[in-house]
């Protein structure tokens, strides 16, 4: 156990974010320093939780969950960029679970505000708020919050190391330490000599760490441009590890099968059949569903496929018909949130147009590419888990608790995602392989989820409906009076991964609509919860993903009632409001090379969604060839405030626009006896290379904030392309997804 | 009975059922984990090494039906020494959840084997079977464009 003092000096990071943000520490419980997790290196030192130099080399730790958007690269250029080390010089890994790596931003996503008006007052409050993510174990990826909250802390702790280190040379050369420079790893001495960082990490680390000013972009080498992924390598070879590709001595591979009726136990089974199967070993029970532990993936596949089951039915409504109703039957109750409310909504503006519309989007699967998977080793006295996840702490947590083990005795490897788009911020799959190790004491065993209980057993991105009344005067928008009604995922999963009740105005549920920047004198949102146990969860852009299309649709009605330019109309409604919202407008505008009028046979729509602090917008053509509808060109403009690295950027929105792209086409789970209707991809079908529009994206750095971008390009696309249809053929998309109204090209 | 194959050059002995698919005696019995497992069904091409120089499922092709050698990632390149098109998508930086990309590189290098400069509608037609979450398409194109001109001049059918 290391002296408090020790703790103190390691966990520097903690004093270097206050002084750069200049913030009062709250109670001494929620802002002391937390350990530092790492061991020295042979022959080095751990300098903080994120710098490790040893004779072999440096490594950095990036512990976020490196799930394709890139995150490991940029997070370690913040640090790369202070410390004077190059990206080709250093090893970056995730690191073990630790309160040192907590997400100080991500708890500031549930606060109510609207975001682009935030004052100093809520920005202090935010960062408060994050701090309590450390002791409520927040080490989260997700929510597109890497950026903002590394982009201080890393670059002050590669700076704090870079001028503890020089203080160690300047100590032994008997030089002061401003007259040293650093460069590639080395401290570079008045005559040119160079001193490895390695020579001065030991006797560095035992010097209490020294703050230094964070240089200005103007001076910075990797922030800013484009860096080649640290990732890609292993990427284009076939050696990256991914959670399903641990391998070890003596493994035995495990395939499951749990009730498809979701929420339902398992009455009885018979596995005799199957135990007689070559290569298996055993049958887990595991309550609502069973396991088998085969030698191999596929027979553990086919022998638990051969078991015979007696499912209990599903707690939930029978059929999508009966979820949607129970969804509507929410507006029939108190509403649970109105975040905006703005003039009065409660009466029409005299000599105003009414129009009212109601819109549904239905539930969705994350569907990565990589199936849920995890593998596990129990000892008796220990648990070692390898799993690609998106929140370490919370789940070493369950498993513990799942074999009975302290959360000390468990030891998680994070390992790289093949995709995770908010799925594997869940705790399910690592916490199933733990108890099938459990099972099985001794022997590794790796948990694969076939795609069939992948599709089946999501935590599903929640199905909503929207009804909107709106007030058009003289071409301009006088009212807008929303609602909208959905379960909460935010709420569920807070309850699976913290067991805190769910409680309070639910952002989830409206973001993506109350806080769009749009100056409408009466202008009123309201949330309502439906009363559902469907599994639901954080989906790519979460509630936005939802309200992208829900709101941003409603606004091109009311454009087109209004007789304005659709374009237009969202610019007059942001300008004066937010100028970066009004500034990516007038890009895709630019980039497109807008018009009010599209030829024959062509469609033009934009859409528009402030999330995560990004406004974002799109603009999607579509061309009618014989019939079949191709989406043919798009162009996205996003304002993120600092490009940390435009060309990881550009591949994020332009992702990010193709993901939800691919829902808005294709995307539905439906529901039948409380199961899932689809199984794999031919049922959830995506965009793929044929029907993947030429894509331009332009970022804009007019904000102040840094933000993510991983998730912002995602809700406008959906709303784009419905959009985009109404021009093309003069039907408007209420519901998706729009391969019911539309014959799109596949 | 044990089965031989030869994969990457090796001659491996397996003794697995005659119905095992070549994917999970890649993955499982002989430790290739370059080679992924997405849909199982032939959806999503994650799974698509080669045999005697043709790109094909392995999810759907029978540890007793595989007639002939079998390539895979580890097979076309290593981190070492990359394969043209491996560089290629290095250069374009297409990866970024990256756990298709042994399918789509597999796939596209029997493409350019056949085609050796394919154009946009070709690249549609033998790409549309790999299916790619992350939307990495536009660069996949770029960088199977860029093999094209890398390729060494023999290796192009006309000069």
């Amino acid at each position: 156990m290391a002296s408090i003092g020790k703790i103190a000096r390691r966990s520097f990071l903690i004093g270097s974010a206050a002084l750069v943000g200049g913030v009062a520490f709250g109670a001494y419980y929620v802002s002391r320093p937390a350990p530092n997790p790492l061991s020295a290196p042979k022959g080095g030192a751990t300098l903080n939780p994120f710098v490790m130099i040893a004779p072999s080399g440096i490594t950095l730790i990036a512990p976020k969950a490196e799930m394709g958007q890139g995150v490991h690269t940029t997070w370690a250029a913040l640090i790369a960029e202070e410390l004077d080390v190059d990206l080709d010089q250093v090893r970056v890994l995730h690191g073990p679970p630790a309160q040192a790596y907590y997400n100080s931003v991500i708890l500031a996503e549930a606060l109510p505000g609207k975001g682009y008006d935030r004052s100093d007052f809520a920005h202090a409050l935010a960062e408060q708020i994050g701090k309590i993510g450390k002791v409520m174990d927040m080490q989260v990826t997700g929510g597109s919050t890497s950026m903002p909250d590394g982009f201080e802390r890393m670059r002050a702790t590669g700076a704090s190391a870079r001028e503890t280190l020089k203080q160690v040379a300047a100590t032994r050369l008997g030089v002061e330490r401003a007259s040293l420079k650093t460069e590639r790893g080395a401290v570079i001495a008045p005559d040119g000599s160079r001193i490895p960082y390695a020579d001065l990490a030991v006797d560095a680390a035992k010097l209490t760490p020294i703050e230094a000013d964070l240089r200005p972009p103007a001076q910075w080498r990797l922030l800013g441009k484009t860096q080649p992924r640290i990732d890609m390598l292993g990427k284009v070879t076939g050696t990256a590890k991914y959670g399903i590709d641990t391998r070890l001595e003596g493994m035995k591979f495990a395939a499951l099968r749990m009730n498809p009726h979701l929420g339902g136990r398992m009455t009885k089974f018979d596995d005799s059949a199957a135990r007689a199967m070559p290569g298996v070993d055993r049958v887990v029970n595991l309550g609502n569903g069973l396991a088998v532990i085969a030698s191999n993936t596929w027979l553990a596949m086919q022998a638990v496929d051969a078991i015979d089951i007696d499912w209990a039915p599903s707690p939930n409504p029978a059929d999508t018909k009966a979820v949607f109703e129970r969804i509507t039957a929410a507006f029939d109750g108190a509403a649970n949130s109105t975040l905006r409310d703005d003039g009065d909504v409660s009466v029409l503006p005299l000599g105003a147009q009414e129009v009212t519309a109601e819109y549904r989007v239905p539930y969705l699967a994350h569907a990565t590419m990589e199936p849920m998977s995890a593998t596990a080793l129990f000892t008796g006295i220990k648990l070692e888990v390898w799993s690609g996840n998106q929140v370490p702490l919370l789940v070493r947590k369950a498993c513990a608790e799942a074999v009975g083990l302290e959360p000390e005795a468990v030891e998680l490897h994070t390992t790289y995602m093949g995709g995770g788009f908010g799925r594997r911020a869940e705790l399910d799959f690592s916490v199933y392989a733990a108890r099938v190790a459990f099972e099985i004491a001794d022997t590794p065993v790796q948990l694969t989820w076939s795609r069939e209980e992948d599709m089946r057993h999501d935590f599903y991105r929640p199905g909503a409906v929207a009804r909107f009344r709106g007030g058009i005067k003289e071409g301009k928008l006088v009212l807008l009076d929303g609602q909208i009604a959905a379960q909460s995922a935010t709420q569920q999963a807070m309850g699976r991964w913290l067991g805190l009740p769910a409680a309070g105005p639910d952002r989830g549920t409206v973001d993506g609509a109350f806080n769009q920047p749009y100056a409408i004198p009466n202008f009123r949102i309201r949330g309502y919860l439906a009363d559902l146990d469907i599994p639901v969860g954080f989906w790519r852009s979460v509630g936005s993903s939802m309200n992208g299309f829900l709101f941003d649709c409603f606004i091109d009605e009311m454009a087109h009632v209004a007789k304005r330019d659709p374009l237009a109309f969202r610019l007059e409604l942001a300008q004066g409001v937010h100028a970066p919202s009004a500034a990516v407008l007038e890009a895709v505008r630019d980039m497109s090379g807008w018009s009010e009028e599209t030829p024959e046979g062509i469609g033009r729509g934009v859409g528009f969604c402030y999330s995560f602090g990004v406004p974002t917008a799109t603009v999607i053509e579509v061309t009618d060839r014989d019939g079949q509808i191709e989406i043919t060109r798009a162009w996205i403009a996003a304002d993120v405030g600092t490009a940390l690295d435009p060309g990881n950027l550009e591949a994020q929105l332009s992702g990010a626009m193709i993901y939800g792209l691919s829902a808005a086409c294709f995307g539905e789970i439906t529901f039948a006896e409380g199961a899932v209707e689809q199984e794999n991809f031919p049922d959830y079908e995506a965009l793929r290379i044929h029907t993947t529009p030429v894509t331009k994206v332009r970022i804009l750095e007019n904000q102040t904030q840094i933000t993510g971008a991983g998730e912002p390009g995602t809700p406008p696309a959906m709303a784009a392309l419905a959009n985009a249809l109404f021009d093309l053929t003069g039907t408007r998309a209420r519901q998706l997804p729009l391969m019911h109204g539309f014959d799109l090209m596949t | 009975m044990p089965v031989s194959l030869t994969v990457n050059g090796t001659s491996h002995s397996v003794d697995l059922p005659d119905d095992v698919p070549l994917l999970w005696v890649l993955r499982d019995a002989l430790g290739l984990t370059g080679t992924k497992y997405g849909c199982g069904v032939a959806a999503c091409g994650a799974c698509t090494v080669q045999i005697d120089g043709e790109a094909v499922r392995s999810c759907q092709i029978a540890l007793a039906d595989v007639q002939g050698d079998v390539t895979t990632i580890e097979g076309l390149g290593t981190p070492d020494a990359l394969a043209v098109i491996q560089q290629a998508w290095s250069d374009h930086q297409v990866a970024q959840c990256g756990y298709c990309q042994s399918g789509q590189i597999m796939q596209a290098a029997a493409l350019l084997a056949q085609t050796p400069d394919p154009s946009d509608e070709e690249i549609d037609i033998a790409m549309q079977g790999n299916l790619c979450r992350c939307g990495t398409y536009p660069r996949i194109r770029a960088a199977i464009h860029s093999a094209a001109q890398m390729m060494p001049a023999p290796m192009k059918k006309e000069g």
